[in-house]
């Protein structure tokens, strides 16, 4: 038995939130990550798993974080805990480094990569000169960067977020470190990125022979990846084991819970089972109740776009305009109740054609059939009346509520505007059927929407769209800044909906397993040209585009076998 | 549905607001309470000083020309004291030493020549004030008897006899014997309201035409902010007297016109640069799609959101017009003469110093200072209150 490369023992950690009150943000965590080990560590918002880490780099907040004095984080044989700040600085970047979520925010703007990489190089291996260039054009290359030797003198906006990201994992390597951590390294990259990113992290782990602490939201992840895998919920482990045995054999309800309530792209369950579900026993049930999608030509059609053409211009000098085209002749039927769903990388003109569906951009070509009528050619005015029929959900509910109104106020607004119920009591008493309906309790109609979790305030977010008894609804990314556990919640509530008022859906997504599971239809765009189109079951069975195959190919399948 | 549904005001508990949660945080702030109090204690002084509580007869002259303040006058030797008298000496002699100037010391150099200007004159060599003074200025006779007709109040109480004025007050006088003290709250009663409605004048504009040019932007924010660059290519100073000039006009009002016409440029800048950041916001496009108008959008949605930032310049304006009042008024083109204002009073005391009267610009620098400063830091304390990120 090999003595573990790190080892944390009875890891607490609370917070003062203000002179009274302290959060325990770690209750006793304890786990081992062995030399030459990928070890994971999943959990959604608010588990800890990132305060886990701050605690082993000495990263933690001095003036309101207190680590419990039992608590121990050996690092090769010395607790981490009991050293000064200069032997830890010593110890970062050199024996453990990290690597964040955001390449964009954590490289430094004003100096070329280059730069940075031979900053970390001198300051930590002392290799100055033509030395240092040499070994950062190797580093380069060795995270396949093309061009190495051109792109050292590149600044980060000059590079994708995959090439940065590339960037990031070359200064954390430069050093050979015996430790690496990766706090959501892929998180905020598109799925085709996102897995070359995660065979870069494993290859590069097997060829230094490193230990890899991976912390993700996402189970699906790491099954790629990960030789253990650590769940954590709520500042304490659920569950620890090899990657194979929490996937195939899970013994803890919430990791079951978590395994199966993102949607998969083979089956359909009527419902996705929730946490709450795997408490009271009766997922399993569940999930023997298909959903049957698909459209048939009989079907009425509630919206049909022909040749969609958006371009947006920039400036350019001083009279030159740049043209970009966001969409490309698009054309698509959404049938009544259905689902239309629209898949891309970010970039690809998806978002373009829901916005400008609902004319908050306005089309530079093309047609859109509602009602009988072409919504694209009527004016402001005499687009009101369908305007409330056709809602959005937007992305980030963190953004999309005005911060300065009660839910209340902002459920009773659109009302207000397009004079649906009489009167503030009438209105204020349909706010709450619909709050009850979208499963909040009655006290938030009096409450600011910073008092709300993001899912809630997306169900926020869909009530006010319910208000006005839309026709249409565009959910733009709507369950994408989610956790898994609360995205199947919300796409639950968003079945039910259609399934009760026979709303027709455009699901736009980045998720192809979430597209698949809640569309009839599906559109798959790359750079503003739709690339495939069709029936979603079979369109996810065999896809014709090379594009869409590769799409698919990327997709986390969970258990690597 | 319940019956505390249909009621809402029964039994809620009523969660705070960001404008209730930032108050909080105002309130924690000690600096912040201290300085609230300061400024509230000069609006309540100068509110007094309107409804005529306090400062009342500013204008009155109660003590004799340049009365020295209270706590200084045993130490004060005036440059203009005849009496001769050791600047070391204190006690009773000095309480007259002004109003009846006394030739008792033989050693005064200008007895010898009065009396051989009386022998001169054929005069008995008497003493007596007035006619002391009738030597040295012949219209002494007339003087007094023009004054015991116009009956000037504060010179004279009751029966034509000249009165005794005070040879000393808490903050000293002025050339015309004026109280500084009773001075100074009137300033204050004239820097408060000249900068708080220059300030509510300067916002007002500088932050409807920032909402335009930022919302609307294109055309509209081309136009706006080619006038705004006009405007702030021409040296302030030089705008002010060119609009001073125009109006043509002293008075309290004007001033609040000038500085609220010239002022909003910074406000400007800033609310319209809030505004293109928010008009992209989800809360805003969200606002679209449920048909809200663009009036709506701009004053209910966003203007909440921003409202912080026009708070906190309101208050930096209220300070930057209380200083510019004042040198308005030092430069001549404030206030008329009818009423006082700091800036007035530091003007006069600008000749006054020469001659060692140091009193009315110490008050008026004095009661400035406090509040600026006071104001200034009640500022910080509320960005730090309102900006979300700094929680």
């Amino acid at each position: 038995m090999t003595t573990p490369l790190l080892s944390v023992k009875n890891l607490r950690v609370s917070f003062r939130i203000d002179r009274k009150n302290t959060f325990e943000a770690l209750k006793g965590v304890s786990f081992d990550v062995m030399p030459n080990q990928t070890v994971a560590l999943v959990g959604e918002s608010g588990s800890g798993k990132s305060v886990t880490s701050l605690a082993v780099l000495g990263l933690l907040p001095k003036e309101n974080s207190k680590i419990d004095p039992q608590s121990r984080i050996d690092f090769e044989g010395t607790n981490l805990l009991t050293l000064s700040n200069s032997q830890k600085r010593e110890l970062r970047g050199d024996k453990i480094s990290m690597i964040f979520q955001e390449p964009m925010s954590s490289l430094n703007p004003v100096f070329t990569v280059g730069y940075q990489i031979k900053e970390v190089l001198k300051e930590h291996k002392n290799l100055t000169g033509d030395a240092a260039q040499k070994r950062a054009i190797e580093l380069l290359k060795e995270v396949g960067i093309p061009h190495a030797e051109e792109r050292i003198d590149y600044y980060p906006h000059q590079m994708s977020g995959g090439q940065q990201q590339r960037v990031m994992i070359a200064m954390a390597i430069a050093c050979e470190p015996k430790l690496l951590i990766a706090d959501e390294p892929t998180t905020a990259l598109d799925v085709t990125i996102q897995k070359q990113i995660l065979d870069l992290i494993a290859e590069i782990q097997k060829k230094h022979g490193m230990s890899v602490l991976f912390i993700t939201h996402d189970l699906a992840v790491v099954g790629d990846i990960a030789d253990r895998v650590v769940v954590m919920r709520n500042g304490e482990i659920k569950e620890q084991g090899t990657t194979r045995d929490v996937f195939t054999n899970p013994k803890d309800d919430y990791t079951k819970a978590l395994l199966s309530c993102r949607p998969v792209v083979d089956s359909r369950p009527k419902r996705l089972p929730v946490i709450e579900d795997f408490m009271a026993g009766r997922a399993d049930t569940m999930r023997l109740e298909q959903r049957s999608r698909g459209v048939k030509e009989s079907d009425p059609v509630a919206l049909e776009v022909k040749g969609l053409c958006k371009d947006f211009y920039s400036r350019e000098g001083l009279f030159g305009k740049k043209t970009f085209h966001a969409a490309k002749d698009v054309s698509f039927k959404l049938r009544k109740g259905k689902t239309l769903g629209l898949v891309g990388e970010s970039g690809s003109g998806k978002t373009t054609v829901g916005l400008t569906v609902m004319r908050l951009h306005d089309a530079t070509k093309g047609e859109a059939w509602f009602d009988g009528k072409n919504i694209f050619a009527m004016s402001e005015k005499e687009f009101l009346p369908y305007k409330k029929r056709i809602q959005i959900v937007f992305q980030n509910p963190y953004a999309s509520l005005n911060p300065r109104f009660t839910v209340g106020q902002i459920l009773m607004e659109p009302m207000i505007i397009h004079g649906i119920g009489n009167g503030g009591e009438d209105r204020s008493k349909r706010a709450f059927e619909l709050l009850a309906k979208v499963g909040l309790p009655e006290m938030s109609f009096y409450k600011y929407p910073h008092e709300f979790s993001g899912g809630q305030r997306q169900r926020i977010a869909i009530a006010r769209c319910l208000t006005m008894k839309p026709d249409i609804l565009i959910c733009d990314e709507s369950v994408s800044a989610l956790d898994v556990s609360v995205q199947a919640q919300v796409l639950n509530l968003l079945q039910d909906l259609q399934d009760e008022f026979g709303l027709s859906y455009i699901f736009i997504s980045h998720d192809l397993a979430v597209v698949k599971y809640m569309s009839d239809e599906v559109m798959v765009m790359s750079n503003g040209d739709v690339v495939e189109q069709g029936d979603s079951d079979e369109l996810y069975r065999a896809p014709k585009h090379a594009y869409t195959k590769k799409l698919l190919d990327s997709i986390p399948t969970g258990l690597h076998v | 549905m319940n019956t505390a549904v249909m009621n809402p005001s029964i039994g809620i508990e009523r969660s705070p607001g960001l404008w209730s949660l930032a108050w909080k945080r105002l309130m924690a702030d000690k600096i912040a309470v201290f300085s609230v109090i300061v400024v509230i204690l000069f609006v309540l002084l100068a509110l007094a000083s309107f409804f005529g509580i306090v400062a009342k007869g500013w204008n009155n002259e109660t003590a004799v020309n340049y009365a020295p303040p209270t706590w200084f006058k045993d130490s004060h030797k005036p440059s203009a004291d005849l009496s001769g008298k050791q600047p070391t000496t204190s006690g009773p002699a000095l309480d007259t030493g002004l109003a009846k100037p006394e030739f008792v010391n033989d050693r005064d150099p200008l007895r010898d020549t009065i009396n051989e200007l009386k022998g001169q004159l054929g005069q008995s060599t008497g003493s007596g004030a007035v006619d002391e003074i009738k030597i040295v200025d012949p219209l002494a006779d007339v003087i007094a008897e023009l004054k015991k007709k116009l009956g000037r109040k504060g010179d004279e109480i009751g029966s034509g006899e000249t009165v005794k004025k005070l040879d000393s007050l808490p903050f000293g006088a002025d050339k015309w014997g004026r109280d500084v003290l009773d001075k100074v709250i009137k300033g204050t009663e004239t820097s408060l309201l000249v900068g708080f409605a220059a300030a509510i004048i300067a916002t007002l504009i500088g932050t409807v035409l920032g909402a335009f040019a930022g919302y609307f932007g294109g055309k509209i924010d081309d136009a706006l902010n080619w006038f705004y660059s006009i405007f702030s290519s021409i040296p302030y100073i030089l705008l002010v007297l060119a609009i001073a000039a125009v109006l043509n006009k002293k008075g309290v009002f004007t001033v609040v016109l000038i500085l609220g016409l010239t002022g909003w440029s910074n406000i400007f800048r800033v609310v319209r640069a809030e505004y293109l950041k928010h008009k992209g916001r989800d809360y805003v496009r969200a606002a679209n799609a449920i048909g809200a108008s663009n009036m709506r959008r701009m004053f209910v949605h966003i203007f909440p959101n921003i409202s912080h930032v026009v708070l906190v310049q309101l208050s930096i304006y209220v300070v930057l017009f209380i200083k510019s009042e004042v040198i308005l008024s030092y430069l001549g083109f404030g206030v008329g003469v009818d009423t006082v204002s700091w800036g007035s009073m530091l003007n006069e005391a600008q000749n006054e110093l020469i001659l060692g009267y140091w009193w009315q610009l110490g008050a008026a620098t004095l009661f400035m200072a406090v509040l600026v400063t006071a104001f200034s830091l009640f500022t910080d304390s509320l960005r730090d209150a309102l900006d979300p990120k700094l929680k």
